[in-house]
C-alpha cells in the first residue's frame, strides 16, 4: 500500500510473495499457457532502482524466468514492463526480484494505460520544436537585416522569413488560438487573447510590409513569442504530468481484488465483479474489500482508517463490517451487503462533494495578473492606434504598425514563463524531498496557510503500536507474554515479541499454544492455563488506552501500547509552531490516546472522538472565520475535511479516497518535509511576484518606446529574450 | 551576393534535417526514459533487447 513504508497492519490484498492466492493457481494457469499463445504485459513498480547496474540485474533476473519474453526497465518512471506468456503470474516475478534484492510492486496496467496527458505532452513538444527551428533560422536572417541589408537582399530575407514564420505561427500557435477562442466565446479576456492577437497582427502586418517592400518585419518577434510562450506551457504541462503519473502509480498499486467463495472453492476476482449476497473470504492481515456481515469465524478488526480509533474491535458472526477495515487475527467469511460503488468507502464521496462545493475556487496569482493585464494591453494598443491615426491624418499602415509593436512588446512572454518556471522548480525540489504536488495551485495556497489541522492515527502516528511499560512488568510476566505473543501474528503480539527480543528476554516455554481468533492466545505453562488477549477474555479490567492483557492463574497484567510516532512528526509540529501557525489535533480516537499524544507534541488545542462530519465542520468553521487551513490526514474519516480545507496533505499510506481528495501526497514515511514545504511554497510565491515585477519593469521601459514608434524589431527581440531569461534564472534561485 | 543562392538553401536544409531528426526521435519515443538511457551506456552487456514495442499511448 505504500512504496516507502509498508506498515505491518495494513497490507492490501495484492499479490505478494508470501501470501498470494494467484500463486496457488499458477500450475493450473501454466497448463493453459501451453495452448494459449498470446503474450501479456505486466507492469511492476521498482521504487529502489537507481543505477545502470540495477537495470541490467533486473532485466537479466526477469528474462531468465521461464515464460518471460522480454523485460525493459524505465529508470525515469522506476518501472519495468514485462512481456510474458499468459501463464506467468506477477507474484513470481516479484518473488524473483526480491531474491535479487529489489522491492517490486504490481501495478494495475489498466489505470496506467494510455493517457490523454501523454499525447498532449508530445503534441506540445512537437510544436515547441518547430517554433525553435523557425526562431533560429529567422533570427539568422534577421541579424543580416538589422546589420543593414538593403533593397533586394532585405526583401529576399523578409520573404524567406515569411515562408518559415507563417506556417510556424499557424502550426505552433494553435494552443493559444484555441484557448483564446474558448475565452472569447464566453466574453472573457484571458491571457491568450492578447497573445493570439499579437501573433496574428504581427504576422499579417509583417507580410503586408514584405509585399510592399517595407523596412521592418516582425517575423522574428512573432516566432520568438510563440517559442517562449510554448516553453512556459510545456513546463506547466510537464509539472502536472509528472504529478499525475505518480498519483496514478499510487492508485495503481492497489489492485483491488476479493477472494470469493464459489461452491466452496476460493476464486480471486476483481472487486467490480463481486455482487451483494456473495460470500467473501478475508484472511488475517487483509483489508475488507466490501461491506458485509460476518457469517463465519472470529477475529479482531482495525477500524482506524475509517474512524481513527486505534483500539481493535471484536468481530464474530453477525458483526457488520465495512470496506477499508483490516482483519487482524482469524480468517473471516463475510456475506456481501454492498460492493464497489455502493460500499461505505464510496458513500463517503457524497460528504466530499458537499465539502468541495463549500470550498471556493481559488484564483491563482497568474489569473489575477491576467485579469488586469489583458484589458490594459488592449487599451494601450488601441489608443496608440487611434492616436497615430489622428496624428498622421489617417496613415493606416503606420498606425497598425505601432499598435502591433505595442502588442508584441507588452505580450506576456515573461509572464507566461514567470509562473511555470517557478512552479516547475519548486515542485521538482519538493518531489526530491518526497512530496508530490497533485494540484498546480496547491503551492500558492500552501503559502497562505495560517492554521494547521492534524489527524492522529496514521498521520502523526504510523498506526503501528509499541509497548510502553514492558520493562515495568516482573520478569516472569514478560517471559510469559513473550512466549504467548510468539504464537500470534496480531500486531500487538508482534510488537511484544519484537520488544522482548530487543531486550533479550527469553520467551517462556508454553505447551499447547493455541490462537483463539478474535480473543487472543492461550496455552499451558507450569500446569496452569495462561492467556494473552482481550480484557474480557482474560478477566481483566480494561484500560482506556490500547493494551493487551496477560492472565496466569488468577493474576492479570496489562501491557499498554502507544502508537509509534511518525518520524519527523515532532519536528514538523515544532517548525509549524515556530512559524507562528496555529496547530490543532483532531482525531476519532478515544480521549486518553489523543491527550497523551497532544501533550507529547506540545499541541494545546485538541479534539477527540470526532466523527467525520465533525472534522469537516471544524475545518469549514475555521475557513468561515477567515482562516486558511492546512489539513493533514489519511483516513476515510478525514476525507471530507481534506476536501474542505484550503490545502490538504495526505501520506502515501492513506486510503485511496483520502489521497484523491488531497492536493499534496507525502511519499516517504518522514513527516519533516511537510514543514519544509510550507517554507518553499512561501519562497515560490515570492519568486512569482518578483517575476511579475521583473517583466513589468521591462514593459515600463519598452512600452513608451513602442508608443512613440521607436520600437524596432531588434528592440522587441532584445526585450523579449532578456526578460524571459531573467525570469527563468530568478525561478532557479529557489532553495 | 550570389553566394546567398547556395548559403540560404544549405542553412535551411541543415536546419530542416535537425527538425526531421527531432520529429523522428519524438515518434520513436526516445524521450520516454532519459535517465535510463543515460545509465544504459554504462552497462557492459550487449543490449540485445531493444525497447519492446508498446501499444500506442502506453507510457
Amino acid at each position: 500500500m505504500t512504496i516507502t513504508a509498508p506498515f505491518p497492519v495494513g497490507g492490501v490484498e495484492r499479490a505478494s510473495p508470501g501470501a498470494c492466492f494467484a500463486c496457488g493457481l499458477a500450475p493450473a494457469a501454466a497448463g493453459i499457457a501451453a495452448t494459449v499463445k498470446a503474450d501479456q504485459g505486466i507492469m511492476l513498480s521498482l521504487p529502489t532502482a537507481h543505477c545502470a547496474a540495477c537495470i541490467s540485474t533486473v532485466e537479466h533476473t526477469l528474462t531468465a524466468l521461464p515464460g518471460v519474453r522480454s523485460a525493459r526497465v524505465n529508470l525515469t518512471l522506476k518501472r519495468v514492463s514485462v512481456s510474458a506468456a499468459a501463464g506467468v503470474v506477477p507474484g513470481e516475478l516479484i518473488a524473483a526480484l526480491a531474491r535479487a534484492g529489489y522491492e517490486a510492486h504490481e501495478l494495475d496496467a489498466g489505470i496506467l494505460s494510455a493517457t490523454d496527458m501523454d499525447r498532449q505532452g508530445r503534441d506540445l513538444l512537437m510544436r515547441l520544436g518547430v517554433a525553435f527551428f523557425s526562431m533560429m533560422n529567422i533570427m539568422l536572417l534577421s541579424v543580416a537585416v538589422w546589420s543593414g541589408a538593403e533593397g533586394a537582399t532585405r526583401d529576399l530575407f523578409h520573404w524567406i522569413s515569411a515562408l518559415i514564420a507563417i506556417p510556424t505561427v499557424v502550426f505552433s500557435g494553435q494552443p493559444f488560438f484555441r484557448s483564446a477562442w474558448g475565452a472569447l466565446r464566453v466574453w472573457r479576456l484571458g491571457m491568450d487573447v492578447p497573445i493570439s492577437l499579437a501573433l496574428i497582427l504581427a504576422s499579417s502586418i509583417s507580410l503586408f510590409e514584405t509585399i510592399k517592400g517595407g523596412h521592418q518585419a516582425y517575423f522574428d518577434a512573432a516566432v520568438m513569442l510563440c517559442f517562449f510562450l510554448l516553453l512556459g506551457r510545456y513546463l506547466d504541462h510537464r509539472t502536472r504530468a509528472v504529478a499525475r503519473s505518480a498519483a496514478q502509480e499510487l492508485a495503481a498499486l492497489e489492485v483491488p481484488r476479493a477472494t470469493v467463495l464459489v461452491e466452496g472453492a476460493e476464486v480471486v476476482r476483481p472487486i467490480a465483479e463481486v455482487a451483494a449476497g456473495d460470500l467473501v473470504r478475508v484472511r488475517p492481515g487483509g483489508r475488507m474489500p466490501v461491506d458485509g456481515v460476518v457469517t463465519m469465524g472470529t477475529s479482531e478488526l482495525d477500524r482506524s482508517m475509517l474512524t481513527g480509533e486505534s483500539l481493535p474491535v471484536f468481530a464474530g458472526p453477525g458483526t457488520a463490517v465495512s470496506a477499508g477495515e483490516v482483519n487482524l487475527t482469524g480468517p473471516l467469511t463475510v456475506q456481501v451487503t454492498a460492493a464497489g460503488k455502493d460500499s461505505s468507502l464510496h458513500r463517503m464521496a457524497d460528504l466530499v462533494a458537499v465539502a468541495e462545493n463549500a470550498a471556493t475556487r481559488y484564483t491563482t496569482l497568474a489569473e489575477r495578473a491576467a485579469s488586469w493585464y489583458s484589458p490594459l494591453v488592449h487599451l494601450l494598443s488601441f489608443s496608440a492606434f487611434g492616436f497615430w491615426m489622428w496624428k498622421t491624418g489617417g496613415d493606416l499602415r503606420f498606425a497598425v504598425n505601432i499598435s502591433a509593436a505595442v502588442l508584441i512588446i507588452t505580450c506576456p512572454c515573461a509572464l507566461g514563463l514567470a509562473v511555470p518556471a517557478v512552479v516547475t522548480s519548486a515542485s521538482g525540489r519538493l518531489f526530491r524531498k518526497g512530496l508530490l504536488i497533485k494540484d498546480g495551485t496547491a503551492l500558492e495556497r500552501l503559502a497562505e496557510v495560517d492554521t494547521v489541522v492534524l489527524d492522529k492515527t496514521g498521520t502523526l502516528t504510523m498506526g503501528a503500536p509499541e509497548p510502553v511499560d514492558f520493562d515495568a512488568h516482573p520478569a516472569w510476566a514478560a517471559e510469559l507474554a513473550a512466549g504467548l505473543a510468539a504464537a500470534s501474528s496480531h500486531p500487538l503480539a508482534e510488537a511484544l515479541s519484537r520488544r522482548a527480543a530487543d531486550l533479550g528476554i527469553p520467551p517462556a516455554r508454553i505447551e499447547n499454544l493455541q490462537e483463539v481468533p478474535g480473543y487472543g492466545v492461550k496455552g499451558i505453562w507450569q500446569g496452569q492455563e495462561v492467556r494473552l488477549g482481550r480484557a474480557d477474555w482474560c478477566g481483566a479490567d480494561p484500560l482506556d488506552v490500547t493494551a493487551t492483557y496477560l492472565r496466569a492463574g488468577s493474576r492479570t497484567n496489562a501491557f499498554a501500547f502507544e502508537d509509534h510516532l511518525r518520524p519527523g512528526a515532532a519536528q514538523a509540529v515544532a517548525t509549524f509552531k515556530a512559524m507562528g501557525r496555529d496547530v490543532r489535533l483532531i482525531s476519532g480516537d478515544v480521549c486518553g490516546a489523543v491527550e497523551g499524544l497532544a501533550r507529547r507534541l506540545g499541541i494545546d488545542n485538541w479534539t477527540a472522538n470526532a466523527l467525520p462530519a465533525e472534522k469537516a465542520a471544524l475545518v469549514m468553521g475555521l475557513t468561515e472565520a477567515g482562516r486558511k487551513v492546512l489539513m493533514i490526514g489519511d483516513g476515510l474519516n478525514d476525507t471530507a475535511a481534506l476536501a474542505a480545507a484550503h490545502v490538504s496533505i495526505s501520506p502515501a499510506t492513506a486510503l485511496d479516497a483520502a489521497r484523491v481528495a488531497s492536493d499534496i501526497v507525502l511519499l516517504g514515511a518522514n513527516m519533516a518535509p511537510v514543514a519544509d514545504a510550507v517554507r518553499i511554497s512561501k519562497q515560490a510565491r515570492r519568486r512569482i511576484i518578483e517575476n511579475f515585477l521583473i517583466s513589468g519593469g521591462y514593459n515600463i521601459i519598452a512600452v513608451p518606446l513602442a508608443l512613440v514608434g521607436m520600437a524596432t524589431p531588434l528592440a522587441a527581440a532584445l526585450a523579449m529574450s532578456l526578460s524571459s531569461i531573467t525570469v527563468s534564472l530568478n525561478a532557479l534561485r529557489l532553495k | 551576393m550570389d553566394i546567398l543562392a547556395f548559403l540560404i538553401p544549405i542553412s535551411l536544409i541543415l536546419g530542416g534535417t535537425g527538425l526531421a531528426a527531432f520529429f523522428w526521435a519524438m515518434r520513436t519515443r526516445q524521450f520516454d526514459d532519459p535517465e535510463g538511457d543515460a545509465a544504459r551506456i554504462l552497462c557492459d552487456d550487449w543490449d540485445t533487447h531493444p525497447m519492446p514495442h508498446q501499444p500506442k499511448g502506453t507510457p
